[in-house]
């Protein structure tokens, strides 16, 4: 496999408080990352950071390889062809994301000529494919439409029409279904896993849910005030956590099924960025600190093939799992 | 069987939405004939997607709005009229608690203020008894008075959550509503409350009605569920059952919907069609448009809800107990 995008040692702070904190996270070609974390813990901050899309007030430091080409403080003309070109984004909030007083037609047809080849007829021949492809039934009609006259889970798909319409190699995808039902989030879901296959995109699937996560991606990632504390292929990850912190947020998810059993919960909250604990962030809250974890950050380490965790006592807690798991 | 503490006899409420351009007001049936027991000491859990109807139906239980036709008893007793001296008492046994913890407290009073607060408008004690009240609430939501003194907005998430707990159990109520209590809450801190919810249940046995649409933390806490679908209920029974063995196609997606991370379901079911829309729900079985098994009759005969062996009612023309159990 050949990587994709690379990104080493991203940092960035809004007015002096740092809330990356030296991020390394890579994709290799369509590969589907998930990215799971406390809210604030930074995994919005990490791609809009990437592709340039922070406030002018952040200061940002790093460096992200797309392709192996620097894309972090490339200029703005450069930036504006990656960005819904080669890298898509679809948000939270797709309401937001789409202009009210504009058709889809004009929407995604203005998408089709910013970001490719095509003129005339081509463009709407392509936008009614692309409403086709994620599901809008009537979709020759249904383009004269505006954005108020979907449903939720339709606006989901018209943005992912939208986020197509450039034909990325990267889709990064940040919480795209909390806002719906189950049922219509597995909908979109499974629509996400198909044209991925179809056009061998890669992605970033941001979301709260583990369960989401575990089954729509290869391999995880997990955040913890401003890094990223363990990344390993998802059903390892599930499996068999090493970092205290997966491990904790594993143990606080309640299961479906089987015995039930009292959820670990993890005591106290997360770090103040303002007030960041020196050495690992995590200490505070965590079973097995001790006393070397109050001194220095741990880094990001690997510990197998396609595994990393960034904790002194990886050894230590993995012992503590295996031991569990023995009983 | 321990004795039911809440019975809701056939409520249903709807409310007129304006639509369209000229303003046309449509009924929406937000509860239509439900029917629920709560037993003293026990969870019910109530499930469903956006706009089934799960917080007008928890609302009309705890009486803060009255259901057109239907009738919610309390310990056998129907409920008082609203504003007399026994609602009054009433009310202060049965509390609510919401989604949004920030919203439910005041951000400009120390959060120990607001747990006194039922306190002072039930005149329950004196002033030196009802400090003393307040630092046991604490403690029994795991804070310290040193929180206590804290503005709301000093404190997390999940603690405050905790605040809105302990305050809704100051007059010691034998029944609590929660819509959506963890709902906003980082899963982390979301077990923290949970764990809070099971043992306070357990020590005051209190009686709950546990709303949320994460299934997962439903199972966790209830005894019995209950799903619904377009404001009827389309499925109940206990907890662990009704998860493991869904009968209802609604419940069955629902639960394919919700994966388990280290478990790659096996042929999930993903639903085709639009999400249910209340102002205009389907004639026969609701559900009909989007169930994989509807046949004909579903489009126009409404399926009643059926006890279908062990403590399981379910509302499907295909679901009736004998195949169904003895095949499982
Ligand atoms: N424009 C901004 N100005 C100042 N601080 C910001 C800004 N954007 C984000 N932050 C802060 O950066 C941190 C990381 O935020 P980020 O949005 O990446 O979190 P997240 O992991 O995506 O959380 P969530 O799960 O809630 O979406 C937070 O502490 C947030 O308050
Ligand atoms: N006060 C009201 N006036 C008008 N319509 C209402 C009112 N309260 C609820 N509704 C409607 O009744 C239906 C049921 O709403 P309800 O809030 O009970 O659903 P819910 O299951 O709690 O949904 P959610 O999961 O989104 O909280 C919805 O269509 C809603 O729009
Ligand atoms: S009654 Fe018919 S439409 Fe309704 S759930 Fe059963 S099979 Fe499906
Ligand atoms: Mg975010
Ligand atoms: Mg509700």
């Amino acid at each position: 496999m050949t990587q994709l995008i690379a990104i080493a040692g991203l940092s960035v702070a809004f007015s002096g408080v740092p809330v990356l904190r030296g991020v390394d996270l890579a994709l290799q070609k369509g590969e589907a990352l998930g990215l799971v974390g406390e809210s604030g813990s930074g995994k919005s901050v990490t791609w809009l950071a990437a592709l340039g899309l922070l406030p002018r007030h952040a200061q940002v430091a790093g460096s992200v390889r797309l392709d192996g080409r620097e894309i972090l403080g490339a200029p703005s003309a450069e930036l504006d062809h990656v960005r819904g070109g080669r890298i898509a984004m679809i948000f939270q909030d797709p309401a937001s994301a789409l202009n009210p007083v504009l058709t889809i037609r004009k929407q995604l047809c203005e998408a089709l000529a910013l970001h490719r080849d095509l003129s005339g007829e081509a463009v709407k021949a392509e936008a009614r494919r692309l409403l086709d492809l994620v599901g809008i039934p009537d979709a020759a009609r249904r383009l004269s439409a505006y954005p108020h006259e979907f449903s939720g889970g339709q606006v989901q798909r018209v943005m992912i029409a939208m986020a197509l319409a450039g034909n990325p190699d990267l889709l990064i995808a940040d919480e795209p279904t909390t806002a719906l039902d189950a049922t219509i989030q597995a909908q979109i879901l499974e629509l996400l896993s198909l044209v991925r296959r179809e056009m061998g995109m890669a992605m970033v699937l941001i979301s709260h849910d583990l369960g989401v996560v575990a089954e729509n991606c290869d391999r995880v990632a997990v955040m913890y005030a401003g890094r990223i504390v363990e990344a390993a292929p998802s059903n390892q990850l599930f499996a068999d956590p090493v970092h205290p912190y997966a491990q904790g947020l594993i143990g606080a998810l309640p299961p479906l099924d089987g015995p039930r059993r009292r959820l670990t919960a993890i005591p106290g909250t997360v770090p103040d960025p303002a007030h960041m604990p020196s050495g690992c962030a995590y200490a505070p809250r965590c079973a097995l600190a001790g006393e070397s974890c109050g001194l220095a950050a741990p880094t990001l380490a690997p510990i197998a093939d396609d595994r990393s965790v960034a904790c002194v006592r990886a050894e230590a807690s993995r012992r503590a799992v295996l031991g569990m798991a023995a009983e | 069987m321990r004795p039911p503490l809440v019975e809701v006899s056939a409520i249903s409420r709807s409310y007129a939405m304006r639509s369209g351009m000229f303003g046309r007001a449509t009924a929406v049936h937000a509860v239509d004939g439900v029917s629920l027991t709560i037993a003293k000491g026990e969870t019910l859990g109530l499930v469903g997607e956006s706009g089934s109807g799960k917080s007008t139906t928890g609302r009309i239980v705890l009486g803060l709005e009255p259901p057109d036709s239907g009738d919610v008893r309390f310990e056998g007793r129907p409920m008082a009229a609203p504003g007399t001296a026994a609602w009054r008492a009433q009310r202060a046994r049965m509390q609510m608690i919401f989604q949004d913890p920030l919203g439910a407290l005041d951000r400009r009073l120390p959060v120990a203020v607001q747990i006194r607060e039922p306190l002072d408008i039930h005149g329950l004690g004196t002033p030196a008894e009802r400090e003393d009240r307040v630092r046991e609430l604490l403690r029994a939501v795991e804070l310290t008075p040193a929180h206590g003194a804290r503005y709301p907005g000093a404190l997390s998430g999940g603690q405050r959550q905790r605040v809105v707990l302990a305050r809704a159990l100051a007059t010691k109520p034998d029944f609590l509503v929660c819509d959506e209590p963890v709902s906003a809450l980082d899963v982390s801190i979301q077990a923290q409350v949970v764990n809070l919810l099971c043992d306070l249940q357990a020590q005051l046995s209190l009686t709950l009605l546990f709303i949320s649409h994460d299934l997962r933390v439903v199972r966790q806490i209830s005894n019995v569920v209950a799903v619904m679908y377009l404001g009827r209920i389309v499925e109940i029974g206990s907890a662990d059952d009704l998860f493991a063995r869904p009968e209802h196609p609604y419940t069955q997606a629902l639960v394919s919907a919700s994966p388990a991370p280290g478990r790659r379901s096996a042929g999930r079911i993903v639903l085709s069609g639009d999400p249910p829309n209340p102002a205009a729900r389907p004639n026969g079985c609701a559900f009909h448009p989007r169930c994989p098994r509807a046949v004909p009759r579903c489009a126009s005969e409404v399926p009643a809800l059926l006890a279908v062996g062990g403590n399981r009612q379910v509302a499907c023309h295909l679901v009736t107990g004998a195949e169904t159990r003895d095949a499982a």
